[in-house]
């Protein structure tokens, strides 16, 4: 893209720096919906992780085969194809996480992060970018969701996959695993995530000022 | 596209349905080939559940039948899948009928409540009672099945006149629930889900089920 | 001292000053809530003394933790973080463990008002925030009641819940546990007669239930000129008048009047919490109608809702609505059209 830059460095892109939940602020309606235990905040990140990476590959293969015209609909076409695979394998195999996320897989399709990828990134450059940075982004909206999903479950039901943290004696805070608790537990990772970037450029900005008096005593 | 190039050439509709066409046969062979492949492994899982749910709410069983009950008429259900008017017989190991496994459903505090209870025909009492679908809150609401003090309300309850919900710690009579403290009303809405269930299964349903075909006994025919 | 010649004085606008400033407000709304404080306490004993104590430690906690090291004693000693922490306080059931009120306090300055910006930027009544979340995290705690013990001889009688463990489970203890009026009529359609309900002998909030002390720290508002008169009349009325319409259809099934002005957080909401300054329209067309909405909602929530009391979320609907309320009624400019 705009600089030359190595396959690792656009992995982990999509970790940190441009998080498709904390710094995008994409992809929220599975992120407040499901995130109310760690265990379906997994397979959420993982279903997700299926989809995005396999479409990135796929569109990034037929970029040149797919005329501009009706490139959004190929793509939802092959993002629907992954996602109805994904819906079926976890109805197959795990049941109960499929009762639980629900009307959630099918609606992964919709995930404006994944069609976003394929729009701005996977069709335009080679299979192994595209690959890598499908792997960061969905590897970042996985870490987002953990990251939520295991506050809500820790305070909700004083647990972390299930397992009691501390004891059965612990008052649960309800509403940490109803909607509401969904939207302020991202409310206040977003502030943490604002203050941290806000305190870097800070610090940046401080240290060119010192640079510039520096240069000046100079003169 | 109002960025494209002048010089770029406008590909031909033609070219454009085939592409789409193409994409879609191909995604409609992905999607054909994983339904048929996962259908076997989901329908059995579904069957289990099933299975699964009647063995707990009648206590005892070990082989389940569906029924459909048509007007007034039970009989045993041979087309797949359900409807509203399918239920399940439970029979012992002798083959010999136990009880029914009705569904009902009704408006909880958030969303539908289903439930599959178990309902002994001769004895008129509800002897098992469990929770298909719901969003109750969680923490509260949910203690409609997790919490094991109230679903122990059901495990020996009778029918008559009606089942009514008492405040927690006032159980007396046969017919009575005792309440979940700060969810009054899903505990009130699982009772009266399972009285309307009465009201409509009942009076329909014989005492004595119907009999199994392998082991034809002398209750065949009785209405 | 001997009296100077007059002298020249030389100062600058504004010339004519008013007493009226953010730390005598607060002071008169404390003032004003003293009495139905202090029958609180008379009612359920020292509990919901320490109950209101945690919740104040949380609010003024939390408020010097978020505030700039320059700024923190002039924000505190304005006393609204002690005012929304008496407020919230007195909303909470009386034997509430203190760990919970004191983290109410917390969300309530830290959700409530220092994520807005401070004092003045917040949309919503910060103690109903903290309320609102206790009442969604921790909602068997939240409407566990308990009998007003009343007198002097028990006031010294803890409820066992008081002291939990912080992060515990109250231990069970249904037998002390009561109803309170609303309860009653919502769940089994008991009235609950009238003098119990104006003097707060009945089990709620610790310092919700008595109606007609907490009218008379309204009467000392109104006296000081420091309350918003509209907002509370026109919640009464329209709260009265909507009532007065269902029981005329099916008294069986509605309250009446009296038992829709007296019972509950009627009293406490409509004068100290719809009136705060910050979250209510400014103009006095807009009063009246937020008056009314907050009335008309407290109504259709207590009747036709899951929940027996409604003015808490009736008052958060109208706070959210207050910015367009302004916006609609705000005065025209002199000689400009629309």
């Amino acid at each position: 893209m705009k600089q030359p830059t190595s396959s690792y460095q656009e992995m982990m892109k999509g970790i940190w720096r441009d998080n498709p939940v904390f710094v995008q602020v994409l992809g929220m309606c599975p992120m407040l919906a499901v995130t109310n235990s760690a265990v379906n905040a997994l397979a959420m990140g993982l279903a997700t992780l299926f989809v995005l990476v396999g479409s990135s590959f796929l569109v990034s293969i037929m970029r040149l085969w797919i005329p501009k015209q009706v490139r959004i609909s190929s793509y939802i076409i092959i993002i629907a194809t992954f996602v109805t695979i994904i819906d079926y394998s976890l109805l197959a195999v795990f049941p109960k996480i499929h009762k639980e996320l629900g009307a959630f897989i099918p609606l992964i399709t919709a995930n404006c992060l994944i069609l976003g990828r394929q729009e701005a990134f996977a069709s335009r450059t080679t299979v192994r970018f595209a690959v890598m940075d499908a792997l960061g982004m969905s590897g970042g909206f996985l870490f987002a969701l953990m990251a939520l999903g295991s506050v809500r479950e820790i305070l909700g039901e004083g647990a972390l996959f299930g397992v009691s943290l501390f004891g059965p004696n612990f008052e649960p805070w309800v509403i940490m695993i109803l909607p509401p608790g969904g939207f302020l537990t991202l409310g206040l990772i977003l502030l943490f995530f604002n203050w941290v970037t806000e305190k870097r450029r800070q610090a940046q900005i401080n240290y060119r000022l010192s640079l510039n008096s520096i240069e000046e005593s100079r003169v | 596209m109002t960025t494209q190039k002048p010089a770029e050439q406008e590909p031909s509709s033609t070219r454009l349905i085939a592409t789409l066409a193409i994409a879609g046969l191909i995604s409609g062979v992905a999607i054909v080939s994983i339904y048929e492949a996962t259908l076997p492994t989901i329908t059995a899982n579904k069957a289990r559940e099933l299975r699964e749910a009647v063995f707990k709410v009648l206590p005892g069983v070990s082989k389940m039948e569906k029924y459909q009950l048509e007007g007034n008429q039970l009989r045993f259900r041979t087309e797949t899948g359900k409807d509203e008017n399918t239920l399940y017989g439970g029979y012992n190991q002798q083959g010999e009928f136990v009880g029914y496994a009705l569904p009902s459903s009704g408006p909880g505090f958030q969303d539908t409540i289903g439930i599959l209870y178990g309902y002994i025909p001769i004895t008129r009492k509800v002897v098992g009672m469990e929770i298909l679908e719901s969003r109750e809150t969680p923490g509260l609401g949910d203690k409609i099945y997790k919490d094991l003090s109230f679903v122990s309300n059901f495990y020996d309850l009778s029918i008559d006149p009606t089942i009514v919900t008492v405040k927690k710690g006032l159980k007396s009579a046969t017919n009575e629930v005792d309440a979940i403290t700060g969810a009054t009303i899903s505990a009130k809405a699982v009772v009266r889900i399972i009285n309307e269930g009465n009201a409509r299964w009942v009076e329909k349903l014989p005492t004595h089920g119907l009999a199994l075909q392998e082991q034809p006994t002398q209750q065949e025919g009785e209405k | 001292m001997n009296r100077s010649e007059p002298e020249l004085l030389l100062q600058s606008a504004p010339l004519l000053r008013e007493g009226l400033t953010i730390p005598t407000a607060m002071r008169d709304v404390i003032i004003a809530l003293l009495p139905a404080l202090l029958a609180g306490f008379w009612y359920f004993g020292i509990s919901a003394l320490l109950v209101v104590i945690a919740s104040i430690l949380g609010c003024v906690m939390t408020e010097w933790i978020f505030t700039d090291k320059q700024k923190r004693m002039i924000a505190l000693s304005d006393g609204s973080a002690i005012l929304t922490g008496l407020l919230l306080g007195m909303t909470l059931p009386p034997a509430l463990p203190l760990w919970m009120a004191w983290i109410g306090g917390v969300v309530a300055i830290g959700l409530g008002k220092v994520i807005w910006g401070g004092l003045g930027g917040n949309l919503f009544n910060p103690a109903i925030v903290g309320r609102a979340f206790l009442l969604g995290t921790f909602p068997i705690a939240m409407t566990t009641w308990n009998l007003a013990k009343g007198g002097t001889d028990n006031f010294f009688n803890l409820y066992p819940s008081t002291f939990t463990a912080p992060f515990m489970q109250v231990a069970p203890t249904d037998a002390m546990s009561a109803a309170t009026p609303l309860g009653l009529m919502k769940f089994e359609q008991v009235d609950t007669e009238i003098f119990s309900l104006m003097f707060g002998n009945t089990s709620g909030s610790l310092g919700e239930t008595s109606g007609i002390l907490l009218m008379v720290g309204g009467l000392y508002l109104l006296l000081r000129r420091a309350l918003e008169w509209r907002i509370p009349l026109a919640i009464f009325i329209s709260a009265g008048l909507f009532t007065l319409m269902l029981h005329t259809i099916d008294p069986a099934r509605f309250p009446d009047i009296h038992f829709t002005l007296f019972s509950g957080g009627m009293m406490l909401g409509a004068i100290y919490m719809a009136t705060d300054p910050v979250t209510s329209p400014l103009t006095t067309k807009g009063a009246w109608i937020f008056g009314s909405g907050v009335g008309v909602l407290i109504v259709l929530i207590r009747n036709f809702g899951g929940l027996p009391e409604g003015v808490l979320y009736a008052i958060l609907f109208m706070n959210a609505a207050t910015p367009l309320i302004n916006r609609y009624t705000q005065p025209k400019v002199f000689g400009r059209r629309g």
